[in-house]
């Protein structure tokens, strides 16, 4: 079924303009709208501050989708970042710290330590420094394919970005600070906040040989950039591997327990049915949860969009997938809906944590064809050719199907 | 991606040149018309754009909106009267389904 060619040259040294184009679809330009491929999908695209135009799923507290043509662009130009002004912001909290005064701003580290510490920025970025490139989604990305939909964001697959992060391991502050015997939890709170004082802090927590990993970041910058105040400036949490929600913005103050932490956004929200599959029958509930945690393997066909049409004949198919940090082992390519499938190459290796690029030329007879792209990753789990469901919408990993027409 | 921290300190010069931090004005949703609509407009906008709840799946029924409101109240800290809550999960049920 797949013409079996040999792919010509490397990742990104055979860029088929022609194809590239297909996903592209123009910039979007600030004041059109954008229809999400489900039901009631309709999104204005709005500029904020640092950020180029990007689909506004909510305006307060913002939330924006990055448009999925800039993935499109970073998988054919072989970079794999997604751009600072492009990368989604999404806040669960009201009260955003707008009168953030950076000279005056300060890092707190307390609790069960040896001694408390008050960090500066400049102090920071004076500590041993650490870098990865890494993923940050969002647990409800997708959310608005969930079949049936659940209530809460309704996304697309724009909030998720691949960066690289630049700062401070965790385990370097906690050293300097000094972790005392019997810690359990590390809790990481910032300065956003409830609007109304009856409302309920967002914080969030990692066991703390978790924390201490030297992989969890204290991060300053994103792609070689001060961070955008809208993903967290001046500091945020980055968890390689683990959901956006633990990702931790405008941090303030990072406290280490000796109990387990019991904060709203860890006991009671952001929580998956705990069993295998992390899945229920659609419309039950779990009889009990557990805090969800890290990313499940996916990936995406990138350069040809659900619903085109294509030219018949030799066609490129370039994307990329990711997972929660054992590396993607393989990509599978299927033009069939599923019934065959070809092995794509994979592009250059940024670390473990982060998008990796596939490209694979089929050849496209005229008519119907249904695309997927199915990744496996170095420890064996494989995306599944049937979704499951959550009653929050979190963890999509379905294999996504891209249906085209070849004329 | 080269660049040194020079670079990245001027950045952040530049960011605290430029303080206080806004966001672009909020395009007002304008709901439909009906019983309960000003309470909806007065409650739930105190917290958020009323874009939360618009782009919401339609035809959820009237529990679905009840959840809603009580995880404003118990999560957000919403101070949400009963009778104003009961008139807004109505209004949100009618109108959204």
């Amino acid at each position: 079924m797949f013409a079996r060619r040999a792919i010509i040259g490397g990742m990104g040294a055979t860029l088929v303009a022609g194809c590239s184009r297909e996903a592209g679809a123009p910039a979007p330009a600030e004041g059109g709208t954008v229809e999400l491929p489900f039901a009631n999908g309709s999104r204005p695209l709005v500029r904020f501050p640092g950020k180029r135009p990007l689909i506004q799923m909510t305006a307060r507290p913002p939330q924006l989708e990055t448009p999925f043509g800039v993935f499109a662009e970073a998988v054919a130009d072989g970079s794999l970042i997604t751009p600072n002004d492009a990368f989604f912001v999404r806040y669960s909290m009201g009260a955003l710290p707008l009168d953030l005064d950076v000279a005056a701003w300060r890092l707190k580290v307390g609790g069960h330590v040896g001694r408390e510490l008050s960090l500066s920025l400049a102090e920071l970025m004076a500590m041993p420094r650490s870098e990865i490139v890494a993923v940050n989604q969002c647990s409800g990305n997708s959310r608005g394919f969930s079949e049936p939909r659940v209530g809460g964001g309704q996304l697309a697959h724009g909030a998720m970005g691949n960066a690289r992060w630049t700062g401070v391991s965790v385990k370097a502050v906690l050293d300097a600070a000094g972790v005392k015997p019997g810690a359990i939890d590390v809790a990481f709170d910032g300065l956003d906040g409830p609007v109304l004082p009856t409302g309920k802090d967002f914080a969030k927590s990692l066991a703390v040989d978790h924390a201490r990993d030297g992989e969890v970041l204290l991060a300053w910058a994103m792609n070689g950039e001060p961070l955008p105040f809208l993903n967290g400036f001046p500091l945020r949490l980055v968890v390689p591997g683990w959901f956006g929600t633990y990702w931790v913005k405008h941090l303030e103050r990072v406290t280490v327990l000796d109990r387990p932490f019991d904060g709203h956004f860890m006991a009671k929200t952001y929580r998956m049915p705990n069993n295998a599959c992390g899945c229920v029958e659609p419309g039950t509930k779990p009889d009990s949860t557990v805090p969800i945690s890290r990313l499940r393997v996916r990936s995406f066909l990138t350069n040809v969009v659900d619903g085109a049409e294509v030219r018949a004949g030799r066609v490129p198919l370039e994307g990329f997938a990711f997972d929660g940090g054992s590396g993607i082992r393989r990509v599978m390519v299927s033009m069939d809906g599923g019934k065959g499938w070809g092995d794509a190459e994979l592009g250059p290796d940024l670390g473990r944590f982060g998008f990796r690029g596939w490209r694979l030329p089929v050849e496209l007879g005229r008519g119907a064809h249904v695309l997927m792209a199915r990744a496996e990753t170095m420890s064996g789990e494989v995306q599944p050719m049937v979704g499951t469901w959550n009653p929050s919408g979190y963890a999509r990993n379905v294999v996504e199907r891209v249906q085209v027409v070849a004329t | 991606m080269k660049w040194a921290v020079g670079a990245i300190l001027a950045g952040l010069a530049s960011v605290v040149a430029a303080q206080a931090y806004s966001l672009p004005a909020e395009k007002p949703v304008v709901l439909p018309r009906g019983a309960g609509v000003e309470l909806v407009e007065a409650h739930c906008s105190a917290c958020h754009s009323l874009d939360y709840l618009t782009t919401q799946p339609r035809g959820k029924g009237e529990a679905f909106w009840a959840g809603n409101v009580e995880k404003m109240i118990d999560t957000h800290g919403a101070e949400i009267p009963e009778g104003d809550a009961k008139a807004i999960i109505a209004y949100l049920g009618r109108v959204f389904g």
